[in-house]
C-alpha cells in the first residue's frame, strides 16, 4: 500500500470517527462559520467540527506546519478534500485569509508578516475581508483612488472601498491602495493589510434590492497602518493582486460548495404551473424552461469538457473564458422565468401566506442580477474573449 | 470515455479536413448548383471517400467494418460541414446503415452492410410526410398481403431520395396517424415498381425527391426489426443520426464564424477595422461561447452513442436544439456582419446559411427537440 493509499485509509477513518453527523449535510442560511476573532457558533457539534480540524491544521491544509497548517503535500491535499466531499463534510469554516491572501503571504511576505499573520489565520482566529472595489473604481479597478501616504514608519490610508464582504466581523483586510501617482493607472497601487480595528475606520452595511447582505461599505479617514504590513514591492501591488486572483477560481469553487440548493426552475414551474403528472401546462413556458435547462446542461457539459482538458493537459483558457458570462446570464434568464411563472406570488416581500420556495425564488431572482456584475461584469468577459480568444483589435 | 476526441479520432479528422479542402471544397458545392448537377454529388469524391474507409467506420468488424465508433463518423462529418461537401455519407452510413445495423436481419445485415462499406449501394429514409419533422405522424400505409406488405402513400425531402438505390420507408401497419405505435420500417429498392420519384431543388443545392408509392409489393423479407414496432427503431436510429448531422453542423458554424471573424480584422470602415467597434466584439464573443456551449453538447451525444449510454435522447436533443439555435445566429450575424457583400452570391456566407436552414429543419429543429427534452426529463 502506498503512503498514499495510507493517507487515504487514515483520513477516511478519522473524519467518519471526527466530523459529526450533523456536520454532513448541508449548512442552512447563516449556518456557515466565518472564522475571526468574532465568529459564534450556533450549535455544539459546529464548534466540536471546527475545533477538531482546527487542531488537525486542516483550515488549510497544504500550509507549512511551522505557520499553523496541515503540511500535506499537493497530492494529500486533494486526497483529504475528496474524503471531505465523500462524507459530504461541511466546511468547518469561511475565511478568505486562508483561500485568498494566506497563499499570497507564503509567497511574497516577510518573515515577520508570515509569523504575525498566518498562524492566526490558519487557526481561525484571525478572521478577512477584502478591499480591492471603490465606489467608483469597479469593472476599471485600477482606477482605484483610497490613497496611502507614507509617514515616518506608518502609512496614512483616507478613502473607501465598497462590496466588502462580511468587513463587520472581519480582523484584518488586505486592500489594493494607491501610493504613487503618475505612470499608467495599474503602476503605483500597493497591497497592505489594514487592522479593522484602526481608529478611523467606519463600516457601513449595504442593504440590497433582495434586502440584508454581508456587503459593507468601508470609510477609511487617516487611518495608519505600520510600514511593516505592505505586501510585495511599493507600488507594485497590481502584480501581487494578479497572482492573489488567481487563488480566486479555487476559493470560488470552496464558496459553490457552501450554496444551498436553491429553488430549482424545473421544480418550481412543475409545482406552480404544472398539472397532476408534472408536465408544464403552457407550451410557451414550457419551452422557455426546456431552452434554460439546456443552457444550465450544455454548462455542465463544458464544465465537464474543461476539466478533461485540463488532466490532458491542453491549453483550457479560450473554453474556461466563456463559463462566467454562460452561467451568469442563464442564472439570471432562469430567475427571470421563475419569477414569471410563480406570478404575483413571486412579487410578495416576507409574505408568510406564500409558498416557502415561492418567497426564496423572489430573493434569489434579486440577487441574481449581482452575477453578471461581481467577479468581472459580462461585459468584460465579453471583452476578454474578444480580444484575448478572438484577436479582435484594439 | 472522457468526450473529447483521442488522438486517433483527432487524426481522422485531421485526414478529413485536408481531404475535403481538397476535393469537396464550397466550390464544388457551387460547381453542382451552377451546373444543374442531376446527381447533386460528386461520384469520385465519394468513391475516394468508400476508399479510405469513412463508409465502414461505425459499423461493426463482423461485416466488414472498422467498429470506430460514431466519434469517428462525426470527426468525419464535421470536417465535411466546414466545406458544405455534399456526399451521401449522412444518408447513406448514419440513416440506412444506421437502420440495418441497429434493426436488420442477420440476413439483411449480411448482405447490406458490406455493400454500404464497399460503396454499391446508396441508401435514403423515406420519412417526412409533413411540413415539419413529426415520426408518429407516419400515415402512408403498408397492408398486409400475401405474406409480405403493399405501401401506399406519399414521402416528401427525401434527402438523396432522387439518386438512392435503396429506400428505409417508415409506414403504418396499423393505427392512425399520432399513433407511436404501428409503425414499421421496410427496405424497399427505389426503383420498384409503383414507385414514382420526383427530384426537388432544396435551397441548400442539395439532392432531394419527393418519393410516390403507389401499391408498391414487397415481402416479408424486406421488414427491419419487428412489424408495429418501428417507432423505438425509429428513435434509436434518427437519434444517432440527429448527432452525426448535429456534428457536421457544428463543423458549418465553426467555418462560418472563423471566416466572419476574419472578415471583422480586415474590413476597414471610418478608418478603422470593423472588428475594433464594441458592438460587434460583443455579438463575435457571444457566438464563441454559443460554439463553445455546442462543442461539448456534440461531444458528449457522439460518446453517448459509443458508450450505449441510457443518456443518449436527452443529449441528441440537446445537441440537435443547442446545434441549431447556435447555426441560426451564427449564420445570420455572418450575413450581418459582411454587411453589403454579405448578400451576393459571390460570397460563400449564404451557401452557409441556404445548408444551415435545411441542417436545422431536418430530423427535427429545436422547438421539436425542446419538446422533445422536455418530455425526457419529465415536465
Amino acid at each position: 500500500m502506498s503512503d498514499l493509499d495510507t493517507f487515504r485509509t487514515e483520513t477516511r477513518q478519522w473524519l467518519e470517527a471526527n466530523c459529526p453527523p450533523a456536520m454532513r449535510t448541508p449548512p442552512g442560511e447563516g449556518e456557515i462559520v466565518m472564522s475571526g476573532s468574532r465568529m459564534r457558533f450556533q450549535s455544539e457539534d459546529q464548534r466540536i467540527w471546527f475545533e477538531r480540524m482546527r487542531d488537525k491544521g486542516w483550515f488549510a491544509p497544504d500550509w507549512p506546519v511551522e505557520y499553523g497548517g496541515g503540511g500535506l503535500d499537493g497530492a494529500s491535499t486533494h486526497v483529504l478534500e475528496t474524503e471531505l466531499s465523500r462524507l459530504k463534510c461541511r466546511p468547518p469554516q469561511v475565511n478568505l485569509g486562508i483561500w485568498m491572501i494566506g497563499p499570497v503571504l507564503l509567497e511574497f511576505g516577510t518573515p515577520g508578516q508570515k509569523q504575525h499573520f498566518l498562524p492566526p489565520t490558519a487557526r481561525g482566529e484571525m478572521g478577512w475581508c477584502q478591499g480591492f472595489s471603490e465606489p467608483n473604481a469597479g469593472s476599471d479597478l485600477a482606477s482605484l483612488k483610497t490613497a496611502a501616504r507614507i509617514e515616518g514608519e506608518e502609512f496614512v490610508v483616507t478613502g473607501s472601498k465598497i462590496w466588502t464582504s462580511g468587513a463587520q466581523d472581519a480582523d484584518y483586510m488586505y486592500a489594493l491602495v494607491r501610493t504613487a501617482t503618475g505612470g499608467t493607472k495599474q503602476q503605483g497601487i500597493s497591497m497592505v493589510l489594514i487592522d479593522m480595528r484602526a481608529p478611523g475606520i467606519t463600516v457601513r452595511p449595504i442593504d440590497l434590492i433582495s434586502g440584508k447582505s454581508h456587503f459593507c461599505q468601508v470609510f477609511f479617514d487617516d487611518v495608519r497602518v505600520p510600514v511593516t504590513n505592505l505586501v510585495g514591492p511599493l507600488n507594485e501591488g497590481w502584480n501581487v493582486a494578479k497572482r492573489l486572483l488567481q487563488h480566486e477560481r479555487r476559493a470560488m469553487s470552496k464558496f459553490a460548495e457552501l450554496n444551498m440548493p436553491g429553488p430549482n426552475l424545473v421544480a418550481v414551474t412543475q409545482k406552480f404551473q404544472g398539472d397532476a403528472q408534472g408536465r408544464i401546462i403552457s407550451p410557451v413556458l414550457r419551452d422557455k424552461v426546456a431552452a434554460l435547462d439546456m443552457e444550465a446542461h450544455v454548462q455542465r457539459l463544458t464544465q465537464q469538457r474543461i476539466v478533461e482538458m485540463a488532466k490532458a493537459r491542453k491549453d483550457v483558457f479560450n473554453v474556461s473564458a466563456t463559463m462566467k458570462y454562460q452561467a451568469a446570464e442563464t442564472e439570471k434568464k432562469s430567475m427571470e422565468t421563475m419569477v414569471a411563472a410563480l406570478g404575483w406570488q413571486g412579487l410578495t416581500w416576507e409574505d408568510a401566506g406564500v409558498a416557502m420556495d415561492a418567497r426564496e425564488a423572489t430573493k434569489q431572482w434579486l440577487a441574481s442580477k449581482a452575477l453578471s456584475i461581481a467577479g468581472g461584469s459580462s461585459e468584460v468577459q465579453l471583452n476578454i474573449i474578444a480580444k484575448r480568444v478572438l484577436g479582435l483589435p484594439e | 470515455m472522457g468526450i473529447l476526441f483521442d488522438s486517433d479520432q483527432e487524426l481522422l479528422a485531421d485526414t478529413a479536413h485536408g481531404f475535403f479542402e481538397e476535393h469537396a471544397p464550397v466550390a464544388a458545392l457551387r460547381k453542382l448548383r451552377d451546373t444543374r448537377d442531376a446527381l447533386g454529388y460528386q461520384p469520385e469524391v465519394w468513391a475516394q471517400m468508400v476508399e479510405l474507409g469513412w463508409t465502414a467506420i461505425i459499423f461493426p468488424e463482423a461485416h466488414g467494418g472498422l467498429a470506430f465508433g460514431y466519434k469517428g463518423l462525426g470527426a468525419v462529418m464535421g470536417q465535411g460541414g466546414r466545406t458544405l461537401a455534399a456526399t451521401p455519407l449522412f444518408a447513406t452510413v448514419a440513416l440506412g446503415g444506421g437502420a440495418l445495423m441497429l434493426g436488420g436481419s442477420e440476413t439483411q445485415q449480411a448482405h447490406w452492410l458490406p455493400a454500404i462499406i464497399a460503396g454499391e449501394a446508396r441508401f435514403a429514409l423515406a420519412l417526412e410526410e409533413g411540413l415539419h419533422h413529426n415520426p408518429p405522424g407516419t400515415a402512408l400505409k403498408a397492408e398486409a398481403a400475401g405474406g409480405g406488405h403493399v405501401l401506399t402513400g406519399e414521402k416528401h425531402f427525401v434527402v438523396d431520395g432522387s439518386f438512392a438505390d435503396q429506400l428505409v420507408v417508415v409506414a403504418r401497419t396499423s393505427g392512425t396517424p399520432g399513433d407511436v405505435a404501428g409503425l414499421t420500417l421496410f427496405l424497399v429498392e427505389a426503383k420498384a415498381s409503383g414507385i414514382t420519384r420526383s427530384p426537388v431543388r432544396m435551397v441548400d443545392s442539395r439532392a432531394a425527391a419527393s418519393i410516390r408509392f403507389d401499391g408498391v409489393r414487397v415481402g416479408a423479407d424486406a421488414v427491419i426489426g419487428k412489424v408495429g414496432e418501428g417507432a423505438a427503431l425509429l428513435d434509436a436510429v434518427l437519434d444517432r443520426a440527429r448527432v452525426c448531422l448535429a456534428a457536421e453542423m457544428l463543423g458549418s458554424a465553426e467555418k462560418l464564424f472563423e471566416t466572419t471573424v476574419t472578415y471583422l480584422k480586415e474590413r476597414v470602415q471610418f478608418d478603422v477595422p470593423i472588428g475594433s467597434f464594441q458592438a460587434l466584439q460583443h455579438r463575435a464573443s457571444q457566438m464563441f461561447i454559443a460554439l463553445e456551449m455546442s462543442r461539448s453538447a456534440v461531444l458528449a451525444a457522439l460518446t453517448a452513442i459509443d458508450e450505449g449510454s441510457p443518456q443518449l435522447s436527452l443529449l441528441a436533443s440537446l445537441a440537435k436544439a443547442k446545434m441549431s439555435d447556435t447555426l441560426e445566429l451564427v449564420s445570420n450575424e455572418a450575413v450581418q456582419m459582411h454587411g453589403g457583400i454579405g448578400m451576393t452570391d459571390e460570397l460563400d456566407v449564404g451557401l452557409y446559411l441556404k445548408r444551415a436552414r435545411v441542417q436545422q429543419q431536418l430530423l427535427g429543429d429545436a422547438s421539436f427537440h425542446r419538446a422533445r427534452y422536455a418530455a425526457l426529463r419529465g415536465y
